[in-house]
C-alpha cells in the first residue's frame, strides 16, 4: 500500500513535469517556470492531487540543490575561482550587506519589531540558486558577464547561509525574554557538547578531509570503480560521494551545499571530471525538477486570498527593493549596456534556503506563525515572478535599450570602409584577421559588448552594435561599402540581414557563413551565391590528417580532401535544384529529400573518388606495353 | 574554320605586363576559347573530364604561358599529367587528339640570342621545346613552330601593345585557316609569318 501511494506521488510529479515543461518551454517561459505552474495545478489549490506532503519533497529535493552546486563545482577550476574573489566577496558581500539593511528598515516601517525585522533582512536578501542557475544554464548565459557576477554573489550568499543560522537564534533572544542558553543555538552546529573551538578545529578538520581526499584519493577510488566497466556501480559512487559530504557537512553544521561544491571544485581537475557530471546530471535535473513543482505545489493560496492586496504588495515590494540594490551593485561594478538590467532582474527573487532560515526561525520562536506564513508566500511568489521578470527583461527592457543605444551611446563610425563583417566571435575573427593581414580595410561590427572590447584591446577595429537594426548598417557606410560579409553565428538574424540589404542595397555583394546546407538554400534563394559552410571545411580538414594517421601519403590524403570537397559543391548544386522544386511543400517533403541525400551520399560511396587522378595510375598504359612488348616476341 | 583552344597558365597574371595584353586581345573572339588554368584550377585540383571534353571540341590546341626554367609554370604540367591520360590521348586507344594542331605560345625574360648555341642559354627555343613536340607526337598531334615573345623584361611599354596584336593576328589566322600550311613548317617562329604579312 505504502508502495502504490509513492509510485502514485512519483505519477503526478512526473507526469505533471513531461506535460507541462515541454509547453512552457514551446511557448518561451522556461523550464522552470513549467515546473513551477505544473506544481501550481497538482497543488491543494486547483487539482489537489498533492497535499501536505508537498513539503516533505521539497525538503526530499532540496537535494536537487545540493547536487548542482557539486557539478557547478566540477566546472570550476581553483584558478577560476581565485579570479573570482573580488566579484565573489565583494559583489556578493556588498549585496547581502546592503539588501538585508534595506529590506529591514522597510519591515521597521512596516511596524515589524527590529529583531524581527532584521531577520527577514537576512532572510530575504538571498536569491535562489535553483532558478538562476537553471536558467542561467538553459539560455547559455552561465559565461556571459552578467551570468558570472550573479554566480559570484549566488556563491557568497551560499556562504553566508552559515552566519544567518547562527545568528537566527541570537535574535530571537534578543528583546524577548528567553535566555539565550535555552535557545537552540546547539541546533546550529549539531555538535553541542564541545566548546567553540573544538566545534571551529572540527570545521576545519571535515574540510581539509575533503580536500585530502578529492585531491589525492578520489582519482585511485574512480580509476578503480572504473575499471570494473559497471557504469551503475560509477553512478552509486558519485552519488555516494555528494551524499556522504552532505551528510557529513549537514553534522558540523555547514550547509551541504557549500560542501559539496567545495568537493566539485577540488575535483574540477579531476581527469574522471566530466564522466562523474554526466552521472550526476540527469539526478541533478531530476531533483530540481522535483523541487520547482514542491514550491508551486506549496503556494498557500488560502493566505494570498484572505489579504491579497497585501502579500502582492510585499510580493513587489521586495523584488523592487531588491532590484534596486543589485541594479546600483551592478553599475558600481562595471555592468553596462543591459547587462546591469539582466543581472538584476536575475536575482530579484528570494531564496529556497529561505524556506530553510524561515522555517528555522519558527523553531526558534522568531517568527509568529502568521508572520513565517505570509514570509514563506511572500518568497514564493517571487521565486514564481522572477522567471517572468526575464521575460520582461527580454521582451520589454532589452529592445529599448538597444533602440537608445542606437541613438545615444552607440559607436560612432569614423571611417567608411569597403568590407564590412557582420559578427565578429571565433568565425569572424579568423576571416577579419585574414583580410587584415591581406591590407583590406575592414570594419567590424559586433552585437556582444564583452567581445567588442577584449578585441579592441588587440588593436582591432570593432564597432558596437545590432546589426539587424537597419539604422546600424547605415551608419556603418553600407551605401559605400563594396561587401558584407555576414560571419554571425545567429542564423535566422544573417537572413533576415540578407533579405533586407538584397532589398535596398542591391549591388553590394553578400557573402555568408552558413550553419547547414539547409541554410545555404535559404541564402541561394536569396541570390546569395557565396557562402561557406562553418564546420565543412574543418571537418574534412581533419578528414585529411585521420588518413594520414591511417597510413595515406600525405598528399594522397590531401587530394581525396580536395576531391571530396570539389565533389561536395556539385552535390550541393544538384540537390538545391531538388530543394528549390520541393519548397513549397517543403515539409511535407523532408521525408523524400532526405531520402535523396543519402542516395547520393551512396552513389557517392561507389563513385570512386580518385577517379580524376587515373593518369597517375599506370596500369593501363602499363598492361598495353606488357601486351606489345610479349607480342614482339 | 577551325575551333581553337587557348590553355592559358600564368600564376601570377596581377604581375605580368605582357601576358595579361596578349590574353586580353583574345577575349570576345569568336570560336576561340580561352582556358585560364589558373583562374579555372587555384587549388591545383583540375576538372580532367571537363578539359576533355574541351579539347575534342576543339581543333588547335594553344599551349600558352610564360616560359620558367625552360618549360611550362607548373600547373600546366600538371594537366600534361593529368588530362593527357593513356587510351584518351595515347596508346591503342587513345585517339582522341589525332590530326589536331598544337602550339606552343611563350613569353621570355631574355632576348633571342640569349637562346643560342653561342648564347647563356646554350639551346634555342625549339631545342628546348622538344618535351612539348614529342608529347604532341605521342598523341598524333602536329606540332607546329611556337610564337615566342622575347625579352619581356625589357621591352617598352608602347610596343607591348603590338605583340598583342600579332598574337590576335595569329590566333585569327589560324582560325580562318589563311596562313600557308607549306610556309608553315619552313619557319623557325611563327612570327616570322605575321610579321611577313603585316
Amino acid at each position: 500500500m505504502h508502495n502504490q501511494d509513492f509510485f502514485f506521488q512519483a505519477l503526478i510529479y512526473l507526469g505533471a513535469a513531461v506535460i507541462s515543461v515541454p509547453i512552457a518551454k514551446k511557448m518561451g517561459l522556461g523550464s522552470v517556470l513549467g515546473y513551477l505552474l505544473a506544481g501550481v495545478i497538482i497543488g491543494p489549490f486547483i487539482l489537489g492531487l498533492v497535499g501536505n506532503e508537498a513539503d516533505e519533497v521539497m525538503h526530499f529535493a532540496e537535494f536537487g540543490v545540493v547536487l548542482m552546486l557539486f557539478v557547478i563545482g566540477l566546472e570550476l577550476q581553483p584558478s577560476l575561482l581565485w579570479k573570482m574573489r573580488k566579484s565573489i566577496f565583494g559583489l556578493g558581500g556588498l549585496q547581502v550587506l546592503i539588501t538585508s539593511v534595506v529590506i529591514a528598515a522597510v519591515a521597521v516601517l512596516f511596524g515589524f519589531r527590529l529583531n524581527n525585522a532584521i531577520a527577514i533582512g537576512l532572510i530575504l536578501a538571498l536569491s535562489s540558486t535553483a532558478i538562476v542557475i537553471q536558467t542561467l544554464t538553459e539560455k547559455g548565459l552561465l559565461r556571459n558577464v552578467a551570468g558570472k557576477s550573479a554566480f559570484s554573489v549566488l556563491l557568497f550568499q551560499d556562504m553566508a547561509v552559515i552566519p544567518i543560522l547562527a545568528l537566527l537564534p541570537i535574535l530571537a533572544t534578543w528583546g524577548s525574554n528567553i535566555n539565550l542558553a535555552e535557545s537552540n543555538l546547539d541546533k546550529v552546529t549539531g555538535v553541542s557538547s564541545m566548546p567553540g573551538w573544538a566545534q571551529l578545529l572540527l570545521i576545519i578538520g571535515v574540510i581539509a578531509a575533503i580536500i585530502f581526499i578529492g585531491r589525492f584519493i578520489a582519482r585511485h577510488v574512480f580509476r578503480l570503480v572504473a575499471e570494473t566497466g559497471l557504469h551503475e556501480i560509477f553512478t552509486a559512487l558519485g552519488l555516494l560521494l555528494v551524499i556522504g559530504i552532505a551528510l557529513a557537512m549537514d553534522a558540523i553544521g555547514l550547509s551541504p551545499a557549500l560542501g559539496t561544491f567545495i568537493a566539485g571544485v577540488v575535483l574540477a581537475e579531476n581527469e574522471y571530471r566530466h564522466e562523474l557530471e554526466s552521472t550526476i546530471d540527469p539526478f541533478k535535473g531530476l531533483l530540481l525538477g522535483l523541487f520547482f513543482i514542491s514550491v508551486g505545489a506549496s503556494i498557500n493560496f488560502n493566505l494570498f486570498v484572505e489579504q491579497p492586496f497585501k502579500i502582492l504588495v510585499y510580493v513587489l515590494l521586495l523584488i523592487f527593493l531588491k532590484f534596486i540594490v543589485l541594479f546600483i551593485l551592478g553599475r558600481i561594478f562595471k555592468l553596462r549596456k543591459g547587462y546591469d538590467f539582466l543581472f538584476a532582474f536575475l536575482l530579484a527573487q528570494s531564496s529556497e534556503f529561505s524556506f530553510v532560515l524561515i522555517s528555522f526561525s519558527i523553531q526558534n520562536q522568531l517568527f509568529e506563525t502568521q508572520t513565517a506564513g505570509i514570509l514563506l508566500l511572500v518568497v514564493t511568489l517571487s521565486m514564481t515572478i522572477s522567471p517572468l521578470l526575464l521575460i520582461f527583461n527580454d521582451k520589454a527592457v532589452r529592445p529599448i535599450l538597444s533602440r537608445r543605444e542606437n541613438k545615444q551611446d552607440f559607436d560612432e563610425f569614423d571611417e567608411i570602409n569597403p568590407v564590412i563583417i557582420a559578427g565578429f566571435g571565433r568565425f569572424g575573427l579568423a576571416l577579419g584577421r585574414f583580410l587584415l593581414a591581406n591590407k583590406i580595410q575592414v570594419t567590424i561590427i559586433d552585437s556582444n559588448p564583452a567581445n567588442v572590447e577584449i578585441l579592441r584591446k588587440y588593436g582591432f577595429k570593432l564597432f558596437y552594435g545590432d546589426v539587424t537594426r537597419p539604422q546600424v548598417l547605415e551608419k556603418a557606410g553600407i551605401e559605400k561599402a563594396k561587401m558584407l560579409i555576414l560571419s554571425m553565428a545567429e542564423h535566422e538574424d544573417a537572413l533576415k540581414i540578407a533579405k533586407h540589404v538584397r532589398k535596398n542595397y542591391p549591388r553590394l555583394r553578400i557573402l555568408a557563413r552558413a550553419k547547414d546546407i539547409f541554410h545555404v538554400f535559404e541564402f541561394y534563394k536569396l541570390h546569395v551565391r557565396i557562402t561557406q559552410r562553418e564546420m565543412f571545411n574543418s571537418a574534412t580538414e581533419l578528414g585529411v590528417k585521420a588518413l594520414v594517421q591511417l597510413g595515406f601519403t600525405r598528399y594522397e590524403a590531401y587530394r581525396a580532401g580536395r576531391i571530396f570537397k570539389h565533389h561536395e559543391e556539385q552535390v550541393l548544386e544538384e540537390l538545391y535544384s531538388t530543394w528549390k522544386e520541393d519548397e513549397k511543400e517543403f515539409i511535407r517533403e523532408t521525408q523524400r529529400f532526405s531520402k535523396q541525400l543519402s542516395e547520393t551520399l551512396l552513389t557517392e560511396r561507389n563513385y570512386t573518388i580518385h577517379e580524376s587522378d587515373d593518369a597517375w595510375d599506370v596500369d593501363s598504359a602499363r598492361k598495353e606495353s606488357i601486351e606489345s612488348s610479349s607480342s614482339k616476341e | 574554320m577551325k575551333r581553337i583552344l587557348v590553355i592559358f597558365a600564368h600564376p601570377a597574371i596581377q604581375k605580368s605586363r605582357i601576358n595579361q595584353q596578349m590574353i586580353r586581345a583574345l577575349r570576345g573572339l569568336e570560336w576561340v576559347t580561352v582556358n585560364d588554368l589558373y583562374d579555372n584550377y587555384p587549388d591545383f585540383y583540375i576538372d580532367v573530364i571537363k578539359e576533355q571534353q574541351l579539347l575534342m571540341l576543339h581543333d588547335i590546341i594553344v599551349w600558352h604561358h610564360p616560359f620558367y626554367w625552360y618549360s611550362c609554370p607548373s600547373l600546366l604540367k600538371e594537366w600534361f599529367d593529368l588530362v593527357l591520360e593513356h587510351d584518351f590521348a595515347y596508346g591503342k586507344k587513345g585517339t582522341s587528339l589525332e590530326e589536331k594542331d598544337a602550339i606552343s605560345v611563350l613569353t621570355t625574360g631574355a632576348r633571342k640570342e640569349v637562346y643560342s648555341e653561342k648564347g647563356r642559354n646554350r639551346y634555342t627555343i625549339n631545342q628546348f621545346l622538344i618535351p612539348f613536340q614529342q608529347s604532341a607526337a605521342l598523341c598524333k598531334m602536329n606540332y607546329l613552330p611556337p610564337f615566342v615573345v622575347h625579352g619581356s623584361y625589357t621591352i617598352p611599354p608602347e610596343e607591348i601593345n603590338n605583340y598583342a596584336e600579332q598574337y590576335k593576328k595569329l590566333i585569327l589566322s589560324l582560325r580562318d585557316e589563311k596562313l600557308d600550311r607549306k610556309k608553315i613548317n619552313s619557319v623557325e617562329y611563327l612570327n616570322e609569318l605575321i610579321e611577313n604579312n603585316a
